[in-house]
């Protein structure tokens, strides 16, 4: 009886294999490089979080000094950019619907009169809500400045008995890369691993040759390991080539240990790994297990805290976020490269993400058994 | 501990098979010794593949056992494994791999070191003659060549009992003649090969050849042997080969006929099996000639499927 542990001789044949196969297939490899870099540049470049420049028309009914002096406040906060002036109130109504306009600000024409009455000079702000966080934006500004014009007027140059001072942390500039980028890593590399092994084991299925190797002594955990193994370097490299377009193009600090995270990082892939696996033994074809890649990738990095914050979910969603390898490698990513956090802080999530790996290994090589057999 | 000379190579005793409630394999008892070329017959989904698959351990037994080089089929699948080539009909190496390299990974994974690989796939390619495809992706290979290429990753590690489950299907007729002058190469160098195939000119060739049905094995023995069966031209009956003649014609009147039991057209010829009492004249064949038949394997097989069909229990006998 041969009964030895793993035969390194079978899992390097495996996986030499296993990288020609990746080398001589240019959709994969396409998929594998271009793909995430064209993302990182689109997502990096693209996307800001932070409300600016909202499109915003003007409708000044008074024409005063007062009302000129309220527009030019408008006019500076960097949340507005007039973009126009109108002179009815169906123009202005006009402006949004048509969407040349998210805001509209009228300022009527007995403003002057009311203030120098000592009543409120009310002035009419419109926003469209079809954005949501633009609209919650425009509104606290627009409330801001009214307080603040109010305030000016009352305290009429004495000192304000109360000023915050905001200090942003870690994010001074509150850049949205810097938000971004260490989450979008995560995320390009889960879709890596996920889409790749899901085609790993499911691509033999379909052109049988996965028959003929359940005729050879090679063992379910040879094969399982051997097919990982390219795809985990893969993995590493395109982590390690993102953090530094983030570094270089992107200008986001990494104020951790990069090597800490990469640690972290580690159990995270093979839990992703284990998840593409289990996928590619359940699905027959290779259609199948890509949409299962994509049901798993999608719902978890909307969970994951990626774009949303956790904070903001409804409890059911937070305990369930916590379930999400995904979530658990952002915090640990974010918390290296913008807090500078190490072992100290992100241990619980070293510790978490390996549990999550061995069970998605163990339970993947499991199925793969059954379904041998 | 694996076998010598006089053990058998397969000994299969009271073997069942289940996919659920469906019996794949019926308790089938089948014994192949050292350097015979055994043939499995039967018709698609008879069971073939199954016996193959539980032989190397892949499919549990439900009852029986069977033993394959001395080893147990259900406990040491992986010491069987290590000792069998096993080469389907599907092409099943890597297509977009070369030759070589699809050799090199076989040899891996039949644990061979680097220079052990390298005279014995030299010693096949020359064997085989596939020397100028070396280079080539597997993929891009003609029939038989791909064949000739999945015997030799089969036979890297040297292996003393091969498994070929119709490695013949879809080639074109000189690449099968080819491939059966390799397999007899083989056995004569002590392998023994177990072979399933659709083709009666096939199974004539055969050293020993077996009939399974239904997961039931129905027949086994030498061509020979299987022809003389006595349930294939029971006694008061005799075999005709009728040739000549409006065959289409004839056939439809032949199995009109009472005392006809069966009638097949082959190729410009009917062979009737028909009762003993009868003449040409009382058939009414007129001017096509008539002459004593020995049955052919493929009557052999009609006349114990039939007979299957016709047993009350669907099952064997």
């Amino acid at each position: 009886m041969i009964r030895k542990g793993l035969s390194i001789k079978r899992l390097v044949s495996v996986t030499r294999k296993e990288v020609i196969h990746i080398l001589r297939d240019p959709a994969t490899l396409f998929f594998a490089v271009v793909i995430p870099v064209l993302e990182l540049l689109m997502l990096g470049y693209a996307i800001d979080t932070n409300v600016r420049h909202v499109r915003t028309i003007v409708f000044d009914e008074a024409r005063t000094q007062e009302s000129r002096a309220l527009l030019r406040r408008f006019e500076n906060a960097e949340d507005f950019s007039i973009v126009g002036e109108v002179f009815t109130d169906r123009d202005l109504g006009e402006a949004l619907v048509s969407g040349r306009a998210r805001v509209g600000i009228k300022v009527p024409e007995n403003y002057s009169r009311r203030l120098q009455a000592g009543q409120t000079g009310q002035v009419l702000i419109l926003v469209d809500g079809s954005e949501s966080s633009v609209a919650a934006e425009a509104v606290n500004v627009s409330n801001a400045i009214a307080l603040s014009e109010s305030l000016d007027r009352l305290v009429a140059g004495r000192a304000l008995p109360v000023e915050a001072r905001p200090r942003v942390l870690f994010n001074p500039d509150t850049r949205s890369p810097n938000f971004f980028i260490p989450g979008l890593l995560v995320v390009l590399c889960q879709m890596m691993a996920m889409m790749l092994t899901a085609n790993a084991i499911v691509r033999e299925k379909e052109k049988g040759t996965l028959e003929q190797l359940f005729m050879t002594p090679v063992r379910a955990s040879e094969l399982m390991v051997g097919k990982m193994l390219p795809y985990l370097g893969f993995t590493v490299l395109e982590f390690c080539g993102i953090a530094l377009l983030m570094n270089t193009i992107f200008g986001v600090p990494i104020r951790g240990n990069f090597l800490t995270l990469l640690a972290i990082a580690l159990p995270f892939f093979l839990a992703m790994l284990g998840v593409g696996l289990w996928i590619s033994t359940r699905a027959q074809t290779r259609d199948a297990s890509l949409q299962m890649a994509m049901g798993t990738v999608i719902p978890s990095i909307f969970l994951s805290g990626y774009v949303f914050p956790l904070d903001s979910m409804p409890t059911f969603f937070r305990y369930l976020a916590q379930a999400v390898p995904t979530t658990w490698m952002i915090d640990a990513s974010r918390g290296v490269i913008l807090r500078g956090a190490g072992w100290a802080e992100l241990w619980p999530n070293a510790a978490v993400l390996s549990g999550m790996a061995v069970l998605a290994l163990v339970s993947s090589t499991a199925m793969f058994r059954k379904r041998v057999s | 501990m694996a076998g010598n000379a006089t053990e058998p190579v397969i000994e299969v005793n009271e073997a069942t098979v289940r996919f659920g409630k469906l019996t794949a394999v019926d308790r089938l008892s089948l014994r192949v010794d050292h350097g015979e070329v055994f043939g499995l017959l039967g018709p698609n989904g008879s069971g073939k593949t199954t016996l193959i698959r539980a032989l190397c351990g892949l499919i549990p037994l439900a009852g029986g056992s069977a033993r394959v080089l001395g080893h147990d089929a259900s406990r040491e699948a992986e010491a069987i494994r290590s000792t069998i080539g096993y080469m389907s009909q599907k092409f099943s190496l890597y297509e977009d791999l070369t030759a070589r390299e699809n050799m090199d990974f076989y040899a891996g994974i039949y644990g061979l070191n680097v220079s052990e690989a390298r005279v014995r796939q030299s010693e096949l390619v020359e064997r085989l003659g596939l020397g100028p495809y070396l280079d080539r992706w597997s993929g891009r290979l003609s029939g038989g060549w791909k064949q000739r290429l999945a015997l030799a990753c089969a036979l890297l590690h040297r292996p003393r009992l091969v498994f070929l489950d119709e490695p013949t299907a879809g080639i074109d007729p000189v690449a099968r003649r080819d491939l059966w002058d390799l397999l007899f190469q083989l056995a004569a160098e002590d392998v023994t090969l177990f072979v399933t195939t659709h083709y009666m000119d096939e199974a004539e060739r055969c050293g020993r050849v077996g009939y399974i049905s239904l997961g039931h094995l129905l027949a086994v023995g030498t061509p020979e042997e299987l022809k003389h069966w006595p349930g294939v031209t029971p006694s008061g009956t005799r075999r005709l080969e009728i040739s000549g003649g409006d065959i289409a014609a004839l056939l439809g009147r032949l199995r009109d006929h009472p005392a006809v039991r069966q009638a097949t057209i082959f190729g410009q010829a009917i062979h009737a099996l028909v009762d003993n009492e009868v003449t040409p004249e009382s058939l009414g064949l007129g001017a096509a000639q008539v002459r004593q038949a020995e049955p052919s394997l493929e009557d052999v097989f009609v006349t114990l499927s039939r007979a299957q069909q016709q047993a009350p229990n669907g099952g064997g006998s």
